[in-house]
C-alpha cells in the first residue's frame, strides 16, 4: 500500500479516498488512518478508504456513509470495515452482517486501543476518564473544542465535564511532543492527566489477521 | 437569529411581537433576555404558566426540531436550555403558588457508567413544560438508587437516558429488577438515549422508547391519559 496520509484536518472533515490500487479494501473512519497505515503498510494487496473523522459527532450518519461508500467499492475483493459500533447503537454491526463485511469488535476506539475485554473490566471504576487517543490529541480543537462550542462559550465547560477528574491520553506511540499536547488538553478542561500507553490493541490484531487471511 | 438584537427593546414590543422575540432569544441561547422577557409578560398579567407554555416550551420547541434535523448541534442546544432553565427559576415558586396543572410524576436518570446528561435535562425541562413534576437523580445510577427514588417521590413514570453502547444495557437491569420486586406494572418505563432504537426498548421491556424530548412529552401525556381510562374502568 503507497497511500500517503493527508493532514488530520482533511481525515477528520474529508476522508481519504481510495488509492485504487489493491484487492482488498479497508474502510476506515478517518480517525483511524494514521495507525492503520502504520499497522498494514507493508501489505501490498491493502487498498485505505477512509469516512471523514466528525461523523463521530453525528453517529445517525455513520450507517448511510458506510452503505455509500461499500456500495461503490464493488471492485474489491473483500471489505474490512475498521469501525466499532461508535454509538450506532448496534446498527452498524447489523449493516455489516448483511453487506458481508467483518468489523471490529467493542464499543468505539478508546476501548479497542486498550483491548475491549480489559477496556470494559476497567471502566467500572474508571467512571471519571475522559479518554483521549493519538488523534483526539492532535485534533482536539477540531474534534473536541469547536464542536462542543467552547471556543465560543468557555463558560460551558463544566456543563461538559464537571463529573470528570482525569484525561487519561491512551498513546498509541511514544511521541513526546504528543503527549505534551494531551497534556495540554487536561489543563484546558481542567482535569488531572494521566498516560497510558496502549499501542494498536485490538486494531492491530483484527487487521494484521485480516491482511493475512486475505494474502 | 437577528442582527439588530441590541437595538430591539423588550418592553417595547407588543405581546404578541415579545414572544417572537423570546423564541428567537431562545434559540440564540440569551439567557438574561429570557429572564427580561419572562418578567415582563408577567408584569402585564400574564399568568405563569401561559409564559411557560407559549414563550418558554414554543422556543424549545423550536430548538428541538433543529437539533433534531442536524441544522443545530449540542452547544446551542446547552446554551437554550440554560436560558430556558433561568426563565424556569423565576416562574416555577409561581407556578406552584397558582395552583398550575400537574399531569403526572416522572423519575429520570443517566444509567450506572453513563455521564451523559445534556439529554435527558432537556426531557427533565419539557416535561416540566407540559405540566409533570420531575424529579431528575443525575448522571451514573445504580438500580438502588432508581428503586429508591420511586419509593420517596411516587412518580407514575420511570424514564432512563444513556448515551454509550456500553451502558444501554443497564436499562434492562433495573426493568428486571422492577419485574422481580413485583413493582413493574405500577409505573410507565420510558427511554431514550441516541444510540437507542424502538425495537431496544421493546426488547427491554419498557413501555416507550423516545426519540426526543418533544415524543417523550407526547407519549408521556398519552400514556397518562390511557392509565387514567384503565382506573376509571377498572
Ligand atoms: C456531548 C457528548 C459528550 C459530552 C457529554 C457532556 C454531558 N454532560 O452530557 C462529553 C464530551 C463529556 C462526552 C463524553 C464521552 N463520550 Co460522548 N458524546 C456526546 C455527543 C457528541 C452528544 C450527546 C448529546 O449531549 N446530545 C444532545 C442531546 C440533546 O441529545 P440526546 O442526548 O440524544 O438526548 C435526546 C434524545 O436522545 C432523548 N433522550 C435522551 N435521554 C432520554 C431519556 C428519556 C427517558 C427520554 C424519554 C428521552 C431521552 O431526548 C433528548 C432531547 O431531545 C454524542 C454523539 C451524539 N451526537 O449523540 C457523543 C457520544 C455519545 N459519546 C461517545 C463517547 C465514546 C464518549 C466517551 C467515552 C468519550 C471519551 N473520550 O472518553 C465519554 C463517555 C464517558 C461516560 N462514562 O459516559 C460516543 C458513544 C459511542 C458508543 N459506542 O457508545 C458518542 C456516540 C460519540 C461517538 N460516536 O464516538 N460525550
Amino acid at each position: 500500500m503507497e497511500t500517503e496520509l493527508p493532514s488530520d484536518t482533511r481525515l477528520t472533515d474529508d476522508g481519504l479516498a481510495p488509492s485504487g490500487e489493491g484487492r482488498v479494501l479497508v474502510l476506515a473512519c478517518g480517525a483511524l488512518a494514521r495507525e492503520i497505515l502504520a499497522i498494514v503498510r507493508q501489505f501490498t494487496h491493502i487498498d485505505l478508504q477512509c469516512l471523514p473523522a466528525i461523523l463521530h459527532n453525528h453517529p445517525e450518519r455513520i450507517v448511510p456513509a458506510v452503505r455509500e461508500a461499500v456500495a461503490r467499492s464493488a471492485n474489491y475483493d473483500r471489505i474490512f470495515l475498521a469501525y466499532a459500533d461508535c454509538g450506532t447503537g448496534g446498527l452498524l454491526e447489523k449493516a455489516a452482517e448483511e453487506l458481508g463485511l467483518e468489523m471490529l469488535p467493542g464499543p468505539h476506539c478508546y476501548a479497542f486501543f486498550e483491548g475491549t475485554e480489559i477496556f470494559v473490566e476497567r471502566t467500572e471504576d474508571e467512571f471519571t476518564a475522559f479518554y483521549m487517543t493519538d488523534f483526539l490529541a492532535r485534533q482536539f480543537d477540531a474534534f473536541v473544542w469547536e464542536p462542543l462550542g467552547l471556543d465560543r462559550h468557555p463558560e460551558l465547560r463544566d456543563s461538559y465535564f464537571g463529573h470528570y477528574e482525569t484525561l487519561v491520553y491512551q498513546a498509541q506511540t511514544d511521541d513526546p511532543q504528543l503527549t505534551a499536547k494531551a497534556e495540554e488538553c487536561a489543563h484546558r478542561l481542567g482535569l488531572a492527566f494521566e498516560r497510558r500507553f496502549t499501542g494498536y490493541g485490538d486494531l492491530e490484531t483484527s487487521l494484521v489477521s485480516f491482511a493475512k487471511a486475505t494474502t | 437569529m437577528s442582527d439588530e438584537e441590541d437595538d430591539i427593546i423588550l418592553s417595547e414590543l407588543d405581546d404578541e411581537e415579545l414572544v417572537l422575540q423570546m423564541h428567537d432569544d431562545l434559540y440564540d441561547g440569551l439567557k438574561e433576555e429570557i429572564e427580561e422577557g419572562t418578567n415582563i409578560l408577567l408584569e402585564r398579567g400574564w399568568e405563569p404558566y401561559r409564559v411557560l407554555t407559549e414563550a418558554l416550551v414554543g422556543g424549545m420547541t423550536i430548538v428541538g426540531k433543529d437539533f433534531r434535523d442536524g441544522i443545530l448541534f449540542v452547544p446551542e442546544v446547552l446554551l437554550a436550555a440554560n436560558a430556558m432553565k433561568a426563565g424556569m427559576a423565576i416562574l416555577k415558586p409561581l407556578l406552584a403558588e397558582t395552583g398550575a396543572p400537574t399531569i403526572g410524576k416522572m423519575v429520570i436518570g443517566t444509567v450506572k457508567g453513563d455521564i451523559h446528561d445534556i439529554g435527558q435535562n432537556l426531557v427533565t425541562m419539557m416535561m416540566e413544560g407540559a405540566g409533570f413534576e420531575v424529579l431528575n437523580i443525575g448522571i451514573n445510577n445504580p438500580v438502588e438508587n432508581y428503586l429508591e427514588a420511586m419509593d420517596d417521590f411516587q412518580p407514575d413514570i420511570l424514564g432512563m437516558s444513556a448515551l454509550l453502547t456500553t451502558t444501554m444495557p443497564y436499562m434492562k437491569v433495573v426493568i428486571d429488577t422492577m419485574v422481580e420486586k413485583g413493582i413493574r406494572d405500577d409505573y410507565i418505563v420510558l427511554v431514550g438515549g441516541a444510540p437507542l432504537n424502538e425495537e431496544f426498548g421493546k426488547a427491554i421491556g419498557a413501555d416507550g422508547y423516545c426519540r426526543d424530548a418533544a415524543v417523550a412529552v407526547e407519549m408521556a401525556k398519552e400514556m397518562m391519559a390511557r392509565k387514567h381510562n384503565q382506573m376509571a374502568a377498572g
